[in-house]
């Protein structure tokens, strides 16, 4: 089992969230940050006395899925989130020792598949 | 290369607007003075008690419809996103300077002042930069009824031209490029609404009926259902089919998605300040306390406000099976513009009728446009179709006595008095034409500012949000600007220690 990390944009999210979701990985948690890479900062002029901002927002994509999987969902991220500026953000890998779904008590990768209808589900709407 | 040439020449337009402007005030006087001189003068001591208790009302009407400004500025703030907050407080500052000006240099000439022989019930033409107009009742004839100074009534008709100037923008939320704002503006209180106004009550051929021999009956509009909310509502059409949807309002399937504004609370405030200054904007139409009639018009007023929240809460429980906050503000609104013709028309009763019909239409209205038109606060429902609803309530409610007192329309009434489609024709092809009209003109005027400048803000900034595309600053900094960057220097134990001369992240987080 992997865990993926992903810094993209705001306006990436929808795109990868989507396409996800008709591949049948709706399992995924996001917050919103704000964080430094390589972008440039952006200066706002507050009533004439400048600041400058050099934390910008970005939505953070956690999700754990089977190893066979990986790539599939890097490869999403990779597709959506690429608009070859500064600024698109990174993908993280992390390996995971073991996964429990709360409502039955099963472990293991098990925990990880699509609802059986989540994939039909996302590809009538 | 275009921006540097508008700076360049800014500064030249601004001096020769200046001496158009301020050069003819120096030969001002003061219009109690004229009323003393003109024919129908007041000297006695009674006489200028009247003319000045009259003014006093009027004015503080118009402060109160001033205010409205604050109401659509909050209105369209809620029902922003965050990120779009600020910009609206500058586009209302901005607009409603312009059409200070404009309204001052033509607009009010165009609108209320006398017709020139040869353009009888086309356009006014005396009283440009509220000079050289001589008898202020004669000059002013639309207006000759009532005896507030000629200062009065221009503030008032002013405030009424920034109102209608502020319901263009509502259908322009979140995607608009400021300067479009700037243009129009001036058009918009230079020739459109001034004309449009000037047809439907301010003396035109549409007010006073027969034209080209049709004998066609007036036009009724008290106080502006037509000439203000839905003049309004059209220039907001133009400019939406020209600017098209917010991104992401519509998905390729073609069905609407939900972009919630940012704050209802604001949005109700807004509605309150509204309704508040609706007393103004109708009662003061009466242009004078001494009939009795502005407090009657009040009560016509809020009789009709409050069925529209009914009527919309109603229809909104039955087609969203739920109470909608937003419906039932607009539900005020709608039934405010609707009764905003007949308010100085109609017996009490009738606006239970007219504000109920007003807010069943808004939810239904704003469900079936919003299939189609991205229109985020709903003013082509709450001021275009209420706006045609109440001008078309005229022809079937005015009662003959008002007709009769106002001395327009009709003398036998509307529909339900008179048996007579006479009243409900004249307001049908009145909307029509003043629609027709300030459509032509402002699609027109949308399309050329299209070609030559552009409407819409890029794709990038849309998505950053116009006040910091547009405006460089955040509405809401510390929702954009993590706290810990807005601490700043100083201030606590970091106040005695000095701070790192450059900082590791400011050389190396640059791009390459």
């Amino acid at each position: 089992m992997k865990m993926v990390i992903a810094y993209v944009r705001h306006e990436a999210f929808e795109p990868i969230r989507t396409e996800l979701l008709a591949l049948g990985f709706p399992s995924l948690s996001i917050s919103e940050v704000k964080g430094s890479g390589r972008q440039k900062g952006i200066t706002e002029r507050y009533r004439g006395a400048e600041l400058t901002n050099y934390l910008r927002p970005k939505v953070k994509i956690e999700c754990v899925v089977a190893s066979r999987d990986l790539m599939t969902i890097v490869d999403t991220i990779l597709k959506h989130g690429r608009t070859g500026a500064v600024g698109d953000g990174k993908v993280f890998v992390l390996p995971v020792e073991e996964a429990f779904r709360i409502r039955t008590g099963e472990s293991g990768e098990e925990t990880l598949q699509a609802h059986p209808d989540a994939a039909t589900t996302a590809a009538a709407g | 290369m275009g921006r540097t040439m508008a700076l360049r020449l800014a500064p030249a337009l601004g001096v020769a607007l200046m001496v158009v402007l301020v050069a003819p005030g120096l030969a001002a006087a003061d219009t109690l003075d004229a009323y003393n001189n003109s024919s129908g003068s007041v000297t006695d001591t009674v006489g200028l008690n009247s003319v000045a208790i009259n003014t006093m009302w009027v004015v503080v009407a118009g402060m109160v419809v001033m205010f409205m400004q604050a109401g659509f500025m909050f209105l369209e703030i809620g029902f922003s996103r965050q990120k779009n907050a600020g910009t609206v407080v500058a586009k209302i500052l901005t607009n409603f300077s312009i059409a200070a000006i404009c309204w001052y240099a033509v607009g009010f000439a165009f609108a209320f002042g006398s017709e020139p022989s040869g353009l009888g019930g086309l356009i006014g033409g005396t009283g440009f930069l509220l000079q050289g107009y001589g008898d202020p009742i004669a000059a002013f004839p639309v207006m000759g009824f009532s005896n507030v100074t000629v200062e009065g009534k221009f503030f008032f008709q002013f405030v009424f031209c920034a109102v209608s100037l502020a319901i263009v923008w509502g259908s322009t939320l979140e995607r608009i490029k400021f300067g479009v704002y700037i243009i129009y503006a001036v058009i918009f209180a230079t020739v459109i609404y001034p004309i449009g106004a000037h047809w439907v009550f301010g003396g035109g051929f549409l007010q006073a009926g027969d034209w080209l021999g049709t004998g066609i009956a007036g036009m009724q509009d008290f106080a502006g259902s037509t000439a203000v909310h839905l003049i309004g509502a059209t220039g907001a059409l133009a400019v939406l089919l020209l600017l098209g949807p917010r991104k992401g309002k519509y998905g390729k399937d073609g069905k609407p998605r939900a972009i919630p504004g940012h704050n209802m609370p604001l949005f109700g405030l807004a509605v309150m300040i509204l309704w508040l200054g609706w007393f103004g904007f109708n009662g003061g139409t009466a242009l004078g306390i001494q009939d009795g009639r502005f407090a009657e018009i009040i009560l016509v007023t809020n009789l009709a406000a409050g069925c529209g929240v009914l009527g919309a809460l109603l229809m909104s429980r039955l087609r969203q099976k739920t109470l909608d906050i937003g419906m039932a503000g607009n539900g005020a609104i709608g039934a405010l513009v609707g009764i905003t013709a007949p308010s100085g028309y109609v017996e009490l009763w009738a606006a239970v009728p007219i504000g109920l019909i007003a807010g069943l239409l808004v939810p239904p209205c704003i469900l079936w446009i919003d299939k189609k038109l991205d229109d985020p606060v709903g003013v082509l429902t709450a001021h275009g179709v209420c706006g045609i609803w109440g001008t078309i309530a005229c022809g079937f409610f005015t009662s003959p006595r008002l007709a009769q007192y106002n001395a327009f329309g009709d003398p036998a009434g509307g529909l339900l008095y008179s048996g007579s489609f006479a009243q409900l024709i004249a307001q049908v092809v009145g909307l029509t034409v003043a629609f027709t009209f300030v459509f032509a003109m402002s699609y027109g005027t949308f399309w050329v500012i299209k070609k030559v400048y552009g409407l819409r803000v890029s794709e990038e900034e849309e998505d950053a949000g116009l006040d910091i595309s547009e405006h460089g600053m955040y509405g809401y900094p510390e929702q954009f600007i993590p706290p810990a960057e807005l601490i700043g220097y100083g201030g606590g134990a970091s106040a005695t220690i000095p701070p790192v001369p450059v900082t590791a992240m400011a050389t190396k987080e640059m791009p390459v």
